[in-house]
């Protein structure tokens, strides 16, 4: 692996400021990396395109209907600024952002083809800001699961053991950062599907708080829950996406951005910094290996001068029951435009109207899909409103109510990312309640709106694994009240340093190569 | 728990056809599902405000300023048949009887 491609994105955006290096060899090298893709994590790569894609945004060959039109969201396609705070590097998104003129599925079979007719607002915040579209990343259909397992395309292989998950819904997303196919990459956040994957795949993933980040051009899924953020190396990355992706947003209603901005963070201790522990953590089910290497970063905060308090979370444990009414609620809601009109796959022919509708959908939607659609339409029918969706927004409300009230006495709520380390392909796809009790950890902060960061903690080996068992990597997770992104930045980044994580790990790491062959 | 008969209901309400095995694995499977969801049906929440969003806003009506649209042929681009300038669809007629 060459240099350019060691770099941290800060680190990069700093020397092709500067001069030292070329924007344009740093470019290549990644493109390059990104076209060696063998995990499966890219649908569409600005080198190759997609699959039986010409590569029409190199040389301008089989241009789609509507190229080079002036559109009301902009030039088509948007072009890199020359300069900004990412001048010259390459990101990779998750396919989920819309992009003006270059493929985007969702994962799903549905939308194959489609090609939009505007980009998303996050996109455009970075390439406003210098950055390029690197590729397009596969991605649980529709950001429904916590595997990968459920995209349209096929899996994504977990870069430090192939015959595991990375993780998702961004598992594309993960695997190409920690893979060394991307220096950082774009994801959403519904109820863990950055955080999770990232913890998975050993790198950093931040879901900001809900209406940091503008949702238009992010396929919806659950409106009141989406939330986009970056997938990193390293903190400082996620603080650099971050600072230029913020804002309100014109165009998305619910955005609120972040007042004040955000800058790099610098901080190297936790002094004076209480840190709660949820005293439900006791009875999770929980790994072996994930609790110890818990445990051990507790003990590391207080060696940096942070206080551990007890705190209590009483309705976290129906997190899960409330996310899985509410998500498939909106999701039912959401999915009815796929309808075989205006874009995406048709099928039934010359039927009646009704009849293309159910072709339409039954062949274009996967499994997972179905399942939410079913369940959230059920939740909504007459007679079960009440009892699903009513009761379930209001253990929303008393979940966000227990964050407030254990941010009353403490700066931070601290938990383990995921309840194991990434798990073996097909190893939970018969089941699925076993597979969404993976976002036990993550879908407390993603029905409170709240901030929360998976930082990589340690390595553990996978619960019964035999002596001598390859370590996976382990999540940490640091969550902070509404817009506390600033502090919550700074305190991942004095963590980050004591852990050492990356330094720990050395050239075992998949992004220098080591667990790829 | 969920039967046949209400998967197919639902299936109809939302527009999706299934399989005859697909029927009986989404009976299953949803009735795993909802028997672990049912926990939070016997909790007291009683007089407690439900969330549907986060973000506490008032309505925001934004300035009514003249605003392009997506030119027709850019609209189009991406619909499975487009015809003269429309967006074409097979006839609702059959369902009306």
């Amino acid at each position: 692996m060459s240099e350019l491609t060691d770099l941290s994105v800060a680190e990069a955006a700093a020397k092709i400021a500067a001069g030292e290096i070329s924007a344009d060899e740093y470019d290549s090298a990644w493109r390059a990396a990104a076209a060696s893709d063998e995990l499966n994590a890219y649908l569409w790569t600005a080198e190759h395109g997609g699959e039986g894609e010409p590569d029409w945004t190199g040389d301008g060959e089989s241009a789609p209907e509507g190229e080079g039109e002036a559109t009301p969201y902009g030039a088509n396609p948007p072009a890199p600024a020359d300069s900004g705070p990412l001048a010259g590097v390459p990101i990779a998104i998750k396919d989920i952002f819309t992009t003006q003129g270059i493929p985007t599925t969702a994962g799903s079979r549905i939308l194959e083809g489609y090609r939009p007719p505007y980009t998303a607002t996050a996109v455009n915040k970075l390439t406003a800001a210098g950055a390029r579209v690197l590729g397009k990343t596969n991605m649980d259909e529709f950001a429904m699961g916590s595997s990968n397992e459920n995209s349209g395309y096929g899996p994504v292989l977990n870069p430090w053991d192939r015959g595991r998950v990375p993780g998702g819904s961004s598992g594309g997303s993960a695997a190409a950062v920690a893979g060394g196919l991307a220096p950082a990459a774009l994801g959403t956040d519904t109820g863990g599907s950055i955080r999770q994957p990232a913890a998975l795949c050993g790198i950093v993933g931040l879901k900001p708080t809900y209406g940091a980040i503008s949702r238009f051009g992010m396929i919806a899924f659950a409106s009141s829950l989406d939330q986009c953020g970056p997938l990193t190396r390293d903190v400082t990355d996620a603080a650099l996406l971050l600072s230029v992706m913020q804002g309100k947003d014109p165009r998305d209603s619910t955005s609120v951005g972040i007042e004040g901005g955000i800058e790099l963070p610098s901080g190297v201790d936790l002094k004076g910094l209480r840190f709660g522990v949820p005293r439900e953590l006791g009875d999770a089910a929980l790994d072996a290996g994930v609790r110890t290497v818990f445990e051990a970063t507790v003990a590391r905060i207080e060696e940096l001068g942070g206080e551990i308090t007890e705190i209590g979370l009483p309705h976290a444990e129906h997190g899960i029951s409330a996310y899985y009414v509410i998500a498939p609620a909106e999701a039912s809601s959401n999915l009815a435009r796929y309808d075989g009109v205006r874009y995406g796959k048709r099928a039934g022919g010359d039927g009646d109207l009704l009849e293309m509708y159910e072709a339409t959908r039954s062949e274009g939607f996967g499994p997972e899909v179905k399942r939410r659609i079913m369940l959230g339409t059920y939740a909504l029918s007459s007679g079960y409103y009440d009892a699903y969706y009513g009761q379930a927004q209001k253990v929303r409300t008393r979940i966000a109510q227990d964050f407030d009230t254990a941010f009353e006495a403490v700066d931070f709520v601290i938990t383990p990312t995921s309840p194991s380390v990434a798990f073996g392909l097909g190893e939970k796809t018969a089941d699925p309640m076993s597979m969404y009790l993976n976002d036990f950890f993550t879908v407390p902060m993603s029905l409170a709106g709240i901030p929360a960061i998976a930082i990589p903690a340690g390595l553990a080996a996978p619960e019964g694994a035999g002596e001598g068992a390859p370590r996976l990597p382990v999540g940490f997770q640091i969550a902070a009240p509404a817009f506390a992104e600033q502090k919550l930045l700074e305190a991942a980044h004095a963590l980050e340093g004591a852990l050492g994580f990356a330094a720990a790990v050395g050239d075992a790491a998949p992004w220098k190569g080591g667990s790829r062959g | 728990m969920i039967d046949r008969e209400q998967v197919l209901h639902v299936a109809r309400l939302a527009r999706l056809r299934l399989g005859e095995a697909e029927v009986e694995t989404m009976a299953g499977e949803l009735s795993g599902i909802l028997g672990h969801v049912d926990r939070i049906a016997n909790l007291d929440l009683e007089g407690v405000e439900p969330t549907s969003h986060v973000v506490q806003l008032e309505n925001v009506l934004r300035a009514d300023e003249p605003w392009t649209s997506l030119p027709p042929r850019v609209a189009l681009a991406s619909a499975p048949e487009p015809y003269e300038g429309a967006f074409r669809a097979p006839s609702p007629q059959a369902d009306v009887d």
